[in-house]
């Protein structure tokens, strides 16, 4: 309990001890805990500026995605429109070539028909002069007389006509 | 506890008494030095000086590998301490001084380390050294005076220095003389208070912590004496102990923050 030299003692190596501290321990410690700390923080910052970017990435993704969506819409609406017309063109033509080849087919007929019946006028002509010249006993100038055979062959065809 | 054939207050002066070594009629006298100024309490200065250069060996270590990145555990608690200290003399003192935050650090440290030496059991040390032949030793160097007292002095020699190196001796005069009343006749008795309550902040300083501690010790010693139901008590006051150690050592810390940021800025 006695107070001695053992004060001087102490206060010494307080005096040595601080020193030490105050010259190679604090500036070291304070150094890297404000470095530490500014890291932390630029970190921090970072991480929000990442985040804030990926949300406006998000964003921006999201309308490229409704931009691209709208745009096949409409590449669609486009393309059943089309093959709406082309579709409504084919009918067309094939009507008019339906049409086309029922005319065709009809004039055919009716040609035909014609050819029939000039033949069928020659024979039923060259018919009646045999009939004729076997009733007369001689024989008929098919030449002389061919307005009136000619005549004849078209009456004869016309009543056949009209009963057949 | 105690030995056989001494009695409880043989015991407790035992472990209350230094090893003191001092110089008498030109030769070196171990124990026999009451009232000799001239003796050295060797216990007290080699465990302080001990747990000083631990507490400088650890933070060194620390502080030459201290990295910005990940730190370790080791570096995580010694900058904790750091950066507590840091923390309270930014809030306490607003001068500019570099000397300030590593007292501070060095005082919070190596009191605690002082004070954590009254965990270990009381007769450990004493008993291992009484083997080897040392017959007193006192392993907790905060429960002698000397020690708190030399660190709180050294203190009011800052508190005194920073004051006259801040305000000039003419202010330093006036803060002690003309407060709290100021006219010339109210000198004199200023004067008293003042010096007063500057004188009376080293000695409660030093006589706070050395008291706790001593105290503190006291009971240690005298749960020592209980024999085998000392167990339960001696737990119970120890966790308690843990409180008192380091809120002892953040108060000498503290207090030394504020007189010298009261020295910096006066009234």
């Amino acid at each position: 309990m006695d107070i001695n030299l053992t004060i001087i003692g102490q206060t010494i190596a307080m005096i040595v001890f601080v020193w030490f501290c105050m010259k190679f321990i604090w500036p070291p410690m304070i150094q890297a805990i404000e470095e530490r700390q500014s890291a932390i923080a630029s970190g921090i910052a970072a991480g929000e500026k990442g985040q804030r970017e990926l949300a406006e990435a998000r964003d921006g993704a999201e309308k490229i995605l409704q931009e691209a969506r709208q745009k096949a819409t409409q590449i669609v609406d486009v393309a059943q429109r089309r093959s709406g017309e082309i579709v409504a063109e084919a009918k067309d033509v094939a009507v008019s070539e339906g049409e086309r080849l029922v005319a065709a087919a009809r004039s055919e007929a009716v040609n035909e028909s014609a050819r029939a019946r000039s033949l069928l006028q020659q024979e039923v002509a060259s018919l009646a002069i045999a009939g004729a010249g076997q009733l007369l006993g001689r024989e008929v100038d098919a030449k002389a007389h061919a307005a009136l055979l000619d005549q004849l062959a078209a009456e004869i065809l016309n009543q056949a006509g009209k009963r057949g | 506890m105690a030995a056989e054939g001494h009695s409880a207050g043989e015991y407790i002066a035992h472990h209350l008494q230094n090893l003191t070594v001092c110089r008498v009629d030109g030769q070196w006298v171990w124990n026999e030095c009451h009232g000799n100024f001239y003796a050295i309490n060797v216990d007290s200065m080699f465990f302080s000086v001990v747990l000083g250069l631990v507490f400088l060996t650890l933070f060194r270590m620390v502080a030459v590998r201290a990295t910005r990145g990940v730190p370790g555990r080791l570096q995580a608690v010694i900058e904790m301490t750091v950066g507590f200290v840091d923390q309270s003399v930014r809030e306490t003192f607003h001068g500019d001084s570099k000397l300030i935050a590593p007292l501070a650090l060095t005082l919070f440290v190596w009191v605690f380390f002082m004070n954590l030496m009254d965990l270990i059991p009381v007769d450990w040390l004493p008993g291992t050294a009484a083997l080897i032949g040392v017959p007193y030793l006192k392993v907790v160097p905060t429960t002698d005076v000397n020690i708190t007292f030399a660190m709180a002095l050294s203190v009011f020699v800052l508190i005194v220095f920073y004051s006259i190196k801040i305000k000039g001796i003419g202010g330093f005069a006036k803060e002690l003389t003309l407060q709290p009343f100021n006219h010339w006749a109210a000198i004199p008795f200023n004067l008293v208070l003042e010096g007063v309550s500057l004188l009376a902040k080293p000695i409660s300083l030093s006589l706070r912590l050395f008291g706790n501690l001593y105290a503190g010790e006291l009971i240690f010693i005298l749960i020592a004496l209980m024999g085998l139901w000392q167990l339960p008590f001696h737990f119970i006051w120890a966790v308690f102990h843990i409180l008192i150690i380091v809120l002892q050592a953040f108060i000498f810390m503290m207090l030394t923050i504020v007189y010298l940021s009261l020295a910096h800025e006066g009234h």
